[in-house]
């Protein structure tokens, strides 16, 4: 039980983003981090994964199924793509966009939200601690609070695949970590698939029970974390030294650093 | 976590109390929509005293004859039409807003009204009708043809180029100022009399109104608005952006594609009805979205509602000015219209709602 990206391609023009791409399996109830310099290609990835863009060659398969043929209605009822926070200025509340991602396949005339997709909401606006703010609209919020609404939008829908385009980047260290082990526990208690495009190296190394490195269009380098991060494919990605430690409290540390000759 | 439970109630019941006042607001534009029909039906030339007005409306039998025929062949086609146009007007303007992201898309702004003023300004000129046998319905069909023409244009132009937003507002714009330029050819081509009917026609007013024109448009209204809210949540999801409008699994193409042919129709018949009347479609759904929000359920009604009211009252106010006048409803809508809408949006935005 697990999803499964293979040999996937895509350009945009002449430009090759993903070229033969292929993680492994990633199983069900895993957080696996994405990590890859600028413009590696993690949100194309994203996007081929999710349907939103079609690729040359490759597939995407849960479970087995590959997703490629399904309606949009389908693959999206199975796979979440979170992009990176849009700018939306619009007179919506938190609320609002948060049920929004709930009935967004409504189809027909009973427009009202059910006492169960109210509950859905409640629960995620309780686990992400969105209730201070749940009541404004997300154009009079700072880009945090909008990226935590972004995230409750994802939590909500329930999906089989969550596709993470880094989820924390605009949040201050406490809402990080809070955020982090809400993704992990829900994936886990879930038993869903989740990828969390990460740039903080040691959050991924943290968080994610797998740690995938991009490069050239393909994985670089896939596993735990404490064996990728210290694999030499993580020094050549970004061009830096990488420095792994145990803090006093176990955690393990990344220190990336300039190397000299 | 138990200390932050409650805080999601709250939110939960502040969200069912902002729509038991979003309905409310829909309850209450609808009376006051009835209201303005009664005032616009109560005043006009003839001076009739509101008794009589009232009791012609009940009782058209018994009424005097010149009662019957002021109140049910002139004054009420024309009140009807005002508040059916002008939901034309707001619904498709909403729609448009929505589709296009932008606050100041509408017929206007897309160049539907001003292929419908090229169609007008054909058959004035050269009196050659598009559909054959139009008869002394020549100006209509002409303007109805052109303006849903421009609609298909501006359909596979962007079908053509890939539905975005920004596609569809450029070639909007480019339709707008090509039908401009063949309308300034026309009249420079026309002679005295011509002109001035293009004019007139330019000006939009409602004493083109009648009972059949009213049918027409009510039906479509009423199979418009469900239309439209069968989609209320794709639409309200379309608002977020395409991304993620598309990831939540919003087919946004289509969507785009099926809204832009409902609003085009409903502004194609409003605009042959009874000319360029302008402005509605644009603060009709502004006032909605100061009123409602954006959810598109909420939001498409009140648009709807209040660009009706508006443009009843207009009516009224058209024949209030002057007595014993008439004067076009186009000049009236933009020229009290502006300042209304000003003053709106500085109340509104002061009080930081």
């Amino acid at each position: 039980m697990a999803l499964a990206i293979r040999d996937l391609s895509f350009s945009y023009g002449a430009a090759p983003v993903l070229q033969g791409l292929s993680t492994g399996l990633l199983p069900r109830g895993e957080l696996a981090a994405l990590v890859g310099p600028n413009g590696a290609g993690k949100s194309t990835l994203f996007r081929c994964a999710a349907g939103l863009l079609r690729p040359r060659a490759g597939s995407t398969s849960l479970d087995g199924t590959d997703l490629a043929p399904l309606s949009g209605r389908e693959r999206a009822r199975r796979i979440f793509y979170l992009s990176q926070d849009t700018e939306a200025r619009v007179a919506l509340s938190v609320f609002d966009i948060i049920l929004l991602a709930r009935k967004s396949l409504h189809r027909g005339f009973a427009l009202a939200a059910s006492a169960a997709d109210m509950r859905a909401v409640e629960a995620v606006i309780a686990e992400l601690g969105l209730g201070p703010f749940a009541s404004r609209d997300i154009g009079t919020l700072s880009g945090g609070q909008r990226q935590l609404a972004a995230i409750g939008q994802a939590l909500v829908r329930e999906p089989d695949v969550l596709l993470l385009d880094e989820p924390t980047s605009a949040l201050d260290v406490r809402r990080q970590l809070d955020v982090m082990a809400t993704i992990r526990e829900a994936t886990r208690r879930r038993r869903i698939v989740t990828v969390a495009a990460i740039h903080d190296l040691s959050l991924a190394a943290r968080f994610a029970d797998r740690v995938l490195v991009m490069n050239g269009g393909r994985i670089a380098q896939a596993g735990p974390p404490e064996e990728v991060l210290a694999h030499p494919a993580v020094s050549e990605t970004y061009a830096v030294g990488v420095h792994l430690e145990r803090s006093a409290r176990g955690t393990l540390l990344v220190e990336p650093y300039i190397q000299t000759e | 976590m138990a200390a932050v439970l409650p805080a999601a109630a709250d939110a939960a019941a502040d969200y069912r109390k902002r729509n038991a006042r979003r309905l409310l607001l829909v309850l209450g534009g609808l009376l006051a929509l009835v209201l303005s029909l009664a005032l616009d039906v109560a005043i006009g030339p003839g001076n009739l005293p509101l008794a009589d007005v009232l009791r012609t409306l009940a009782d058209p039998q018994s009424a005097a004859p010149r009662l019957s025929v002021i109140v049910w062949d002139l004054r009420l086609p024309i009140a009807l039409m005002a508040l059916a146009v002008g939901a034309m007007l707001g619904l498709s303007g909403a729609g448009m807003q929505t589709i296009l992201s932008n606050p100041l898309a509408d017929p206007f702004t897309l160049g539907v009204s001003a292929a419908a003023t090229v169609g007008a300004s054909v058959a004035i000129v050269t009196g050659w009708s598009v559909l054959p046998g139009a008869g002394a319905f020549i100006v209509t069909a002409n303007a109805f043809v052109f303006a849903l023409g421009a609609s298909l244009i501006l359909f596979f132009m962007t079908k053509l180029r890939g539905v975005s937003a920004e596609t569809m507002i450029l070639v909007g714009i480019a339709l707008l100022f090509t039908c401009n330029a063949v309308t300034a050819l026309l009249q420079y081509r026309s002679n005295e009399v011509q002109l001035t009917q293009i004019v007139f026609w330019t000006l939009g007013s409602l004493a083109r109104a009648t009972w059949t024109k009213v049918g027409v448009a009510a039906l479509l209204i009423a199979l418009a608005l469900p239309f439209f809210l069968l989609r209320g949540w794709a639409l309200t999801a379309l608002r977020l952006g395409d991304e993620r409008a598309e990831s939540l699994g919003i087919r946004v193409d289509r969507l785009r594609l099926e809204i832009l042919i409902a609003t085009s129709l409903l502004a194609a018949v409003s605009v042959s009805f009874v000319g360029g009347i302008g402005f509605i479609g644009l603060v009709g759904p502004h006032i909605a979205r100061l009123l409602v929000g954006e959810d598109q359920r909420f939001f498409l009604p009140v648009a709807t509602i209040a660009s009706a009211t508006l443009l009843s009252l207009a009516s009224s106010l058209s024949k209030a000015i002057t007595p014993g006048v008439i004067y076009p409803i186009g000049i009236i809508t933009a020229l009290i219209g502006v300042p209304f809408f000003f003053s709106l949006v500085m109340s509104i935005r002061g009080k930081g709602a």
